[in-house]
Order: C-alpha cells, then structure tokens, then sequence
C-alpha cells in the first residue's frame, strides 16, 4: 500500500518544487525590470516587448474556421439534412394533427378527450393527485386559448425525447462498456452541455432551414447528454460481483446487459430520461426564436410586444406542461426503484 | 480420474509482466517484484489436483491471492501464465465461445457476498443459469425449484432476495449453482459473510450436501477452523504461494514451514483430530474360543487389567476385566461367550476428540474404535486422549 502512495506523491512533489522556482524567478525578473526602468536605462515599450511573448502568435481564425467547415458540410451533405428534416417533419405533423384535428371527432370536444386521456395516464404512472394536477392544469391551458401551441410544444418533446433516448441509450451502454469510447464521449458532452443553448441554433438553422426541424435538432443535441451519462453511469454503477455471478453462469456480454445490468440501472437511466425531459421543454421554448412555434413563439411574441399577459399566460402554460412531464416520469423511475 | 490439474499458474496484475517474471524466477518476494517492477504478484507459481468428489480448500489471509486464483480455474481473471486442465479439457487454450460453454454447464460459483440478483425472485434467481443455458421456463422452474428444496428454501420461491436473511441469501447462491447440476463447484468464501452460528449451520449442511450430490468442491477461505473442518485436502497460501497442501491432520501435526505452524497454534485440536488419529491398536484381542485362563495370561502378559472380545472376523462382542477372567477361571468356565460384558463404550473412526471426551468421561474402561460393521479398529485410552492435545507429541505414536 504505502508504495503505491509514494508513487502517486512523489511527482506532484515535483511539480511542487517546479511552480515555486518559477514563481521565484519571476518576482527577481519582475524586480530587476523595475529596477531598471526606476534607473532608466530601458523603457517601458521595451520591457513590454520582452514581457509579451503572447503577441507574436497570431490570431487563430476559429471562428473563420468552424465557418467554412459548416460551409462545406452544406453542400456535401444536403441530402441527408433534407432526408432528416423531411423524416422529423412527418412525424411531427402526423402526430399533432392526430392530437389536434382526430378525424372522427369534433374538433371542438377533442381536447377533452384529449385531456381526459393524459389526466389517466398520469393516474396509470403516478397517482389520484397527479393526474388531479393534470386535468386542472391542461384545462386551464385550454382556457387560456393556448392549447393548439402547447399540444404543438407537447409533440416536440415527445419525438425529441424519443430520439434521444434512441440514439442516448445504446452511447451510454457503449460509454459504459469501453473506457475508451467513455474518455472520447464524455468531453463531447461537456461541450454540448455548457455550450450556451443560443449556439445551437446557427448551426441548426444552417442544415435545416428555419423552423420546427431545425428546433427539434436543437432540442435533441441539448437534451440528450444527460440520457448517455446517467445511461453510461448507472451500468457502471451495478455492482462488480453481481456482473461477475452473471459471467460466471456463462452469459454473453447481451445476456450480461439485458438480463443484469440494464434491468438493475433503471432508476439511473430512467432519472437520465427526466432530465431529458426537462432540458427538451426548456430548449423548445428558446427554440422559438428559429421558428420553432408552440408554446415558446407565444412567449417570444409577448417578450417583443412587451405584451405581460401573453408572456405571463404561455410562461404559465409552459410550467404546467413541465410539472405535469415532470411528475410522470420522476414516479415511474422511483416505484421502479421502490420495487427492486 | 484426476478432475482438476494446475500446473506453474502465475498471475501478475500489471501491463509488462516480463521483468516481473525474471525476477520471480530468481526468488525474491511478492513485496520485492511490487517495488522493483510495479506489477502485482496475485499467485505465484502454483501447482495442485483437486481429485473427483473432493473438497479441496485453499486457506489464507486476504491479500494471499485466494480469490484470485479460485478465478483463474474458470478465467474470471485470465491467468499470465501456466495451465488449468479440467477433465480431459485445457483451460487456459479455451477459445471464448468454449469457455462459455464450459462455465455453463461444468462449473458454477458461489459468491462470498452473495451476488443475487436483486431484481428476481429466489425462483428466478436459482433458475439464472438454466436461463442462460437458453431452457424453456418450464424445465428451469422444475429444476430451479427442486434445487431450492435441496438447500431448504421450499416456499420461498416468490420473494425477493433481499427479504431473505444473509444465510437464507447464501442458501439461494447455492441453490443457483446447483439448479445447472455442475461437475465443480467453486466457493470463494460462501460464507465468511454469515455470523458463525449461522456460518457452522451451512458448513454442516454443505457436508451433508456433499453426501448427497458429490461434486467436485474448490473452497476458499481465510477461517482455519472452516477449512479443517470442510476440507479433504486443504492448501494454505501466503503471498501467492501455495506452502502445503495436505489432509487437515497433517497441516496440524506436520506443518510445512513456520508460517504455518503458527497459524495452527491456537487452533482448537479437540475439534479436527478424529478417533482414528489418536487410537492406539488393539495389539491383543481375546477371541471367543480362548478360555479365561488364556485370556488372564494375554493380559497379563502386556500389563493390562481389561481385554476386548472379538469373534472370527474380528467383530466386537465385548470387554472382559481381568477381576472376572480370574472369577471364571477360579469356577472353571472354558468359553467366554458367558462371562464378558458386552456393554462397551464404542465410537466409529470420525468421531472427533470434542465428542470422544464426553464418552470417555463416562467409563473407566478403554473406548473401542469400531467401523459400521462393528469390526475393532483400535482402542482409546484416556491418556492418549490428553496426550493428542499435546501438540510437540505427535498423537499417532502410542
């Protein structure tokens, strides 16, 4: 033991011993210049001069450089942008004209049912008060003259989520499996994540034109992060002799995860999804500024028009979607949890 | 048929194992090749046969490379170097589609801190392997339950395991390796995670399990008193080295080198020595057709006031003092089948010390060692018994 401790202590001794000798040589350095020019044998451009080895670098064009690259992706790869934007265009159209315009219903008593139906949901998932919430709070939405945009936000989050989910699961299981594949991953996510939301829309708007595509494409960058790491985080989590009992009767490493260490990161991977959920709603309404409509364009226009009650009324619509997605997803992972 | 067969096993943990070998090689220790190379030495250069139906235990204190190469026999670890032949089939050259068959249906493992699967019922649980093993559900229920009726568990298939308590859990690890019905079973400490009344309620319960299933059983442990009392054999390691393999009696009455027989200091000897290992022979017998005259003169001939009684096939009938050969003799009786006492304090060979001495508190005469057909195998002395607690003298020597 206490030989692999020197191993780890002697080095940063080094680099102890190394950052004092320059500190120390960079206050006499700092001294004698002064010294000097306190004499006036240099002057102050000169010692500027020797003191600033940062200006011959020249600036590097990033900026320039991400450009041209995004310059040419567009016009090599157009037809895969417009494969996608077609793809994630019929489904969301499909979906919200199925939720807003069901032929063999009015389509003036169709939100009730429509309510009805998630306020069950919710029951089915969560329990008598969530599902209490959900009529209240989807009615009242209703009310507002809000329910064609929240059931427009409503879509977008479901297929970006699912999307997500679908490409987040198996990177967060390859995440988990390879050390590798989890060193390369992991900083992408960080850069994704801490990227300011806003950023995500230029490139978004380049590929795939102005409006609702290029707002999903965003939400689905922005909200898929968590879904890898907790996916990547939860196997990892299951415990090392439990995998190894499994090894041990023979399992391939597809027994292993389908039948041990999925089942028994669920409530991780399941919190992965809430988080995902709710990085999707807050992404939707940023989306608008790109066309993205729902419930977020309400917002937006109330912002420009300086017009509080629209602002206030799509912002409240907005939270009570979020509640409602919220408590529906956080009961499942936790009776789930609460289960095992 | 030799079962299991290790010869030379190395495993070095570490990226560049090469140097550490060398230096292996030249004799110096684990700690040494640590410092000198990085690599770790897990086990050192160990050779053993573990033979059908055995229990062999390996004993020692953690950090000895136990678990580590209970793992090397099935390639939980891969081995650095060195050869694991099981049955006819080597190991070690096992492509990964092989291995899994093999780990599938030869070898199951028991896991010292269970390693249940927490998400399945004990059914599902003990049927794990038969799921694998790709059987339909109705097979591996029947199987999984006839194996949780076997380690006691019927009734509990539908719970969770963690409604169960620790022995119950180690009852359904067992009961997994037995649904699969393999030839070897691999136990890395089952049970040092048990409180010890529980822990000697299970090492019974696998002995008489053993009776039942005889398997071929690798056992680990770090408990002394465990491995004397469930091994056949047991091999006793420190610092990756394996420094003797040997039948219970002998590690306590023969150890190999100091470490060992410091560790069997203050083992309790009335527990491990059996009857066998401290009986002296029966030298003179008196058999039914000898008179009491020739009984009187076999006695005191040897300088003993008490003689056993054997028929033909030297069967015990009984015990004859010299107090009653001389009454006999005085009213001129010639057979013995009429004056001996054949109420005899008897114990079979396993018996151990601890249960010998109750028996022997309760005559003044020797006891005799029989075997099941009653056949005299030897006779115990109370002084021997004391004299076999002695640990310099060795018991076996009159």
């Amino acid at each position: 033991m206490s030989n692999s401790e020197m191993n780890v202590t002697q080095p940063r001794k080094k680099t102890l011993f190394y950052c004092i000798a320059v500190i120390i040589l960079t206050t006499v350095a700092v001294f004698t210049t002064w010294y000097l020019k306190f004499k006036g044998i240099i002057t102050k451009e000169e010692i500027e001069n020797v003191f600033n080895p940062l200006q011959y670098i020249p600036r590097i064009p990033v900026g320039e450089n991400v450009e041209n690259f995004i310059d040419w992706l567009l016009e090599n790869i157009r037809f895969i942008t417009r494969a996608v934007s077609d793809f994630l265009k019929d489904i969301m159209d499909g979906f919200a004209d199925f939720l807003l315009e069901f032929p063999p219903c009015s389509e003036v008593v169709l939100p009730f049912f429509v309510i009805i139906l998630i306020s069950l949901l919710a029951w089915y998932f969560s329990d008598k008060n969530v599902a209490l919430f959900t009529f209240i709070g989807l009615a009242l939405i209703n009310n507002m003259e809000l329910w064609e945009p929240a059931i427009e936000t409503l879509t977008m989050i479901l297929i970006s989520v699912l999307i997500s989910v679908c490409i987040g699961l198996p990177v967060g299981i390859l995440t988990a499996r390879s050390n590798t594949i989890h060193r390369v991953v992991w900083p992408i996510l960080d850069f994704m994540q801490t990227m300011p939301a806003f950023v995500y829309l230029i490139p978004a708007v380049f590929f795939f034109g102005l409006g609702v595509v290029s707002a999903m494409v965003a939400t689905i960058v922005f909200s898929m992060p968590p879904v890898i790491r907790l996916t990547g985080l939860g196997i990892r989590q299951v415990s090392h002799e439990v995998v190894e009992a499994a090894t041990s009767f023979g399992s391939t490493h597809w027994q292993k995860l389908i039948k041990v260490q999925l089942p028994l990161a669920k409530p991780t991977i399941m919190a992965g999804i809430n988080q995902c959920i709710m990085l999707a709603l807050s992404m939707v309404v940023i989306a608008a500024m790109i066309g993205g409509g729902g419930l977020g364009s309400e917002v937006l226009r109330g912002i420009t028009r300086l017009d509080i009650d629209l602002g206030f009324e799509g912002g409240l619509a907005v939270v009570i979607v979020a509640i409602i997605l919220d408590r529906i997803t956080q009961s499942t992972s936790q009776q789930k949890a609460g289960e095992e | 048929m030799a079962r299991i067969e290790v010869q030379n096993l190395y495993k070095l943990f570490g990226s560049n194992p090469k140097k550490a070998f060398e230096l292996l090689e030249q004799g110096y220790s684990k700690d040494e090749v640590f410092k000198q190379t990085g690599q770790a030495v897990g086990v050192n250069n160990a050779s053993f046969v573990v033979e059908k139906g055995e229990i062999f235990v390996v004993m020692g204190l953690s950090g000895s490379g136990k678990s580590t190469l209970i793992r090397c026999l099935n390639r939980l670890i891969e081995p650095t170097r060195g050869k694991v032949t099981i049955g006819d089939e080597d190991i070690t050259e096992m492509g990964e589609k092989e291995l899994r068959n093999f780990r599938r249906h030869k070898q199951a493992m028991v896991f010292q801190r269970f390693a249940l699967f927490p998400h399945r019922t004990v059914l599902e649980n003990a049927a794990f392997g038969l799921e694998i093993q790709h059987l339909d559900k109705e097979e591996r229920n029947k199987r999984g339950k006839d194996a949780l009726e076997l380690v006691g568990l019927g009734g509990w298939e539908n719970r969770y395991p963690d409604q169960l308590s620790g022995g119950m859990q180690q009852r359904v690890g067992l009961a997994r390796c037995l649904a699969v019905d393999p030839e070897i079973l691999f136990m890395d400490e089952a049970f040092s995670a048990l409180d010890p009344l529980i822990r000697r309620e299970m090492q019974d319960e696998l002995l008489e399990l053993q009776n039942k299933v005889g398997k071929t059983i690798v056992f680990i442990t770090h408990d002394l008193d465990e491995a004397l009392k469930l091994g056949d054999r047991v091999a006793i390691m420190k610092d990756g080295i394996i420094v003797q393999i040997d039948t219970p009696e002998n590690i306590l009455t023969q150890p190999a080198n100091d470490y060992v027989a410091k560790f069997v200091e203050d083992v309790d000897m009335s527990k491990v020595l059996t009857a066998e290992g401290v009986m002296i022979n029966a030298k003179v017998v008196a058999y039914l057709k000898d008179g009491p005259r020739v009984a009187l003169r076999k006695m005191s001939e040897e300088g003993i006031s008490g003689i056993f009684v054997v028929d033909r096939d030297h069967r015990l009938k009984g015990y004859l003092s010299a107090e009653e050969a001389k009454q006999a003799a005085e009213k001129g009786e010639t057979d013995l089948s009429n004056i001996y006492n054949s109420d005899v304090p008897t114990v079979l060979p396993d018996t151990t010390l601890n249960e010998l001495f109750e028996v022997a508190a309760n005559t003044n005469i020797p006891v005799a060692v029989v075997d099941e057909g009653n056949r005299l195998k030897g006779l115990i002395v109370r002084g021997s018994l004391l004299a076999s607690l002695v640990k310099e003298v060795n018991p076996v020597e009159q």
